[in-house]
């Protein structure tokens, strides 16, 4: 597991800050107006809401120690929360409905979160599951969820925020990517605040933290309210903004697994972690199945195809545990001291 | 209301239930053994499962005679476990749990991608040659096959307690369990120990997957019984062999009398998640578990 050190004796002025928003300007100033329509549907939406995802289950797995098999279940009632407070509020501005859907998660995360309070590892993290199954089976039994539409499915609502309309691709993108920054901006800032410094000390050592008054239970169950609100959220962009549908099917194990896969590759307890690893696993398949298709052309039907993607993630997921332990976040420090210190002999 | 209570229709969903019990510890067996022995969730399990009944079917399905058939997916299983031991276990020596968890993961993937590659998605149909009719016991129907799967078990489990109880490789076995370090010092082979675990582990998946394939079919939805073993394991506890059975035999029972008597109060499908929420409030009265190790914490 990562190891965190508070940076508390800098006294030099920190340049930190520079590359992310660097980043998101070039992510605002740039990426709107150059990309394709298949780059904003089916790379950059999906990113950015997984990315949330991961930095929401992060909060929890990687900064509090606890580990969730559930977190789809989380994105389910995000996505649905947000769908039905739309739905049968007449006039809710859709900002506030994403937030009372966060909300209403955090509420489930607690509940499900109490076991926390008597478990540790792998009883924990068996225990979300039943989040997940019990999520899944109350969203496809009870219809009023779905608005008693007959196939389950149905359509989200138009994205709007402050009266502007984000339609189209590219105002889809734009809705993700400030929501995104929003909330992964304030995720950051909570895990280098005192409570995020309670997570840790939860995560190293539960009884060194209580004896040096950390309120262990209260931060375990922030953590799990925290960590569903912003999953929630990423649920709610998962369904609105890449998918246009809400439909339980889609917030099964295999996404909470996606999710813990991302903040295992990406490194555990880093925000960045979270981008890099959301970014490996939306491209990875489309490369895949791009280079599938070329290397065997018709010898490689749908089926193969997702045969041979389930092995490779596999064994990618096992190369990265046993290479990169500490993930692409802890790889991406080194390959910049690296750079750095070439620049640094050349001059 | 008592009084027209059908207790003979009352037996005999908990006897179905324990029966059905039974098939759940046949699954949580194989976790626990992984588990004693290197204190990882082997989540690849379920996968294993699957791998060993489809090549065991495709095998039979291409004229191979059953006993043939059997021994050579048994070889192939125990190769199976000494190459994930070589090329995943001994390069993460070490790491932490949820690390070696989140490989089991990966290979879960891996096994479950190969198996279909190879094998193909196709359902197959597996008799094992038991039939599935209801014996009367006094008015009280039990499924044949059930039985024998019990009995399979039970089996199982005996073999498991003697080998671990009278051999030395069951000794080795338990000396790792209870402190790798310490092992290592006395000069056990850990790499050769976790290999044999694993292959056991793939045995025991073997006979596992053909019982559950006989039951359902064997194709992709039989890695998922490990969703059931689950609930199963935390409520018996990861590294007990007894509680994975008494675990199996409550959630089973539990979970066949609540499908049938309040099941109807909830509209339904309840099992995919009543195994959980039983094993949920059982641990929050012990959370170690029925017969789960108990935690001591240190600073």
């Amino acid at each position: 597991m990562a190891v965190v050190t508070a940076d508390l004796h800098s006294t030099q002025p920190s340049y930190r800050w520079l590359a992310p928003a660097a980043l998101i300007a070039v992510a605002y100033l740039v990426v709107p107006f150059i990309g394709s329509t298949y780059l904003y549907e089916a790379i950059l939406v999906p990113f950015l809401a997984l990315s949330l995802a991961g930095v929401g289950l992060n909060l929890l797995t990687g900064y509090a120690g606890q580990v969730s098999l559930g977190s789809a279940a989380f994105m389910a009632v995000g996505a649905f929360a947000a769908y039905n407070f739309n739905l049968r509020v007449d006039g809710l501005p859709l900002i506030v409905s994403i937030l009372l859907a966060g909300l209403c998660a955090a509420v489930v995360g607690i509940v499900f979160g109490l076991p926390s309070l008597r478990l540790r590892g792998f009883y924990l993290a068996v225990s979300t599951l039943a989040a997940q199954f019990f999520v899944q089976w109350a969203l496809t039994k009870f219809s009023w969820f779905s608005n008693d539409s007959a196939s389950g499915v149905i359509d989200a609502p138009p994205l709007t925020l402050a009266g502007v309309e984000f339609t189209g691709p590219v105002g889809r993108y734009l809705f993700s990517l400030t929501v995104v920054v929003v909330l992964t901006f304030l995720a950051h800032r909570l895990a280098t605040s005192q409570t995020g410094r309670n997570f840790i000390a939860v995560r190293d050592n539960e009884t060194a933290a209580r004896i040096i008054g950390v309120p262990v239970l209260k931060t375990k169950l922030l953590a799990f309210a925290i960590s569903s609100f912003i999953i929630a959220v990423a649920g709610v962009l998962w369904a609105f903004a890449y998918l246009r549908t809400v439909e339980p099917a889609g917030f099964n194990l295999d996404r909470s697994f996606q999710i813990l896969f991302i903040i295992i590759i990406g490194g555990l307890a880093s925000t960045r972690g979270a981008f890099f690893g959301a970014a490996l696993i939306v491209v990875f398949p489309l490369v895949l199945s791009r280079l599938g298709s070329f290397l065997l052309g018709d010898l490689f039907d749908s089926g193969v195809l997702d045969m041979s993607q389930r092995i490779v993630l596999g064994a990618l997921i096992i190369l990265f545990l046993i290479l990169e332990p500490d993930g692409l976040s802890s790889l991406w420090g080194k390959i910049r001291r690296r750079l750095g210190s070439a620049v640094a002999g050349r001059a | 209301m008592m009084a027209d209570f059908d207790w003979a229709f009352f037996i005999e969903v908990l006897v179905g239930g324990l029966l059905s019990g039974v098939m759940y510890s046949l699954v949580a067996i194989g976790f626990v053994l992984i588990y004693k022995t290197s204190g990882v969730l082997n989540f690849a399990q379920g996968s294993m499962l699957l791998f060993a009944a489809l090549t065991f079917v495709s095998l039979v399905e291409r004229g191979v005679p059953f006993a043939l058939a059997f021994v050579i997916t048994f070889a192939v299983m125990v190769l199976i476990g000494i190459a994930i031991e070589r090329t995943v276990l001994r390069a993460l020596t070490n790491k932490p749990p949820i690390t070696l968890f989140m490989a089991t993961l990966g290979l879960s993937y891996i096994i479950e991608g190969a198996a279909q590659l190879i094998w193909g998605t196709q359902v197959h149909g597996l008799d094992l040659g038991i039939e599935d009719l209801p014996l009367d016991f006094g008015g009280v129907l039990v499924s044949q096959f059930d039985m024998f799967a019990a009995a399979v078990a039970a089996g199982m489990v005996a073999l498991l307690s003697i080998f671990f109880r009278y051999t030395r490789v069951g000794l080795a076995f338990r000396a790792v369990a209870d402190d790798q370090f310490a092992a290592l010092a006395v000069g056990l082979k850990l790499p050769w120990i976790w290999a044999t675990v694993w292959a056991a582990a793939g045995i025991v998946a073997l006979v596992a997957g053909l019982l559950w394939g006989a039951r359902l079919g064997v194709q992709f939805s039989l890695s998922l019984v490990v969703l059931k073993a689950l609930p199963v394991l935390v409520l018996g506890g990861f590294d007990s062999i007894l509680g994975a059975i008494v675990g199996g035999l409550l959630i089973g029972a539990a979970e066949k009398l609540a499908e049938v008597y309040i099941g109807e109060y909830f509209g339904g499908g309840i099992e995919s998640w009543f195994a959980y929420v039983v094993a949920l409030a059982f641990l929050l009265i012990r959370p170690s578990g029925l017969f789960g190790q108990k935690l001591v914490e240190r600073v």
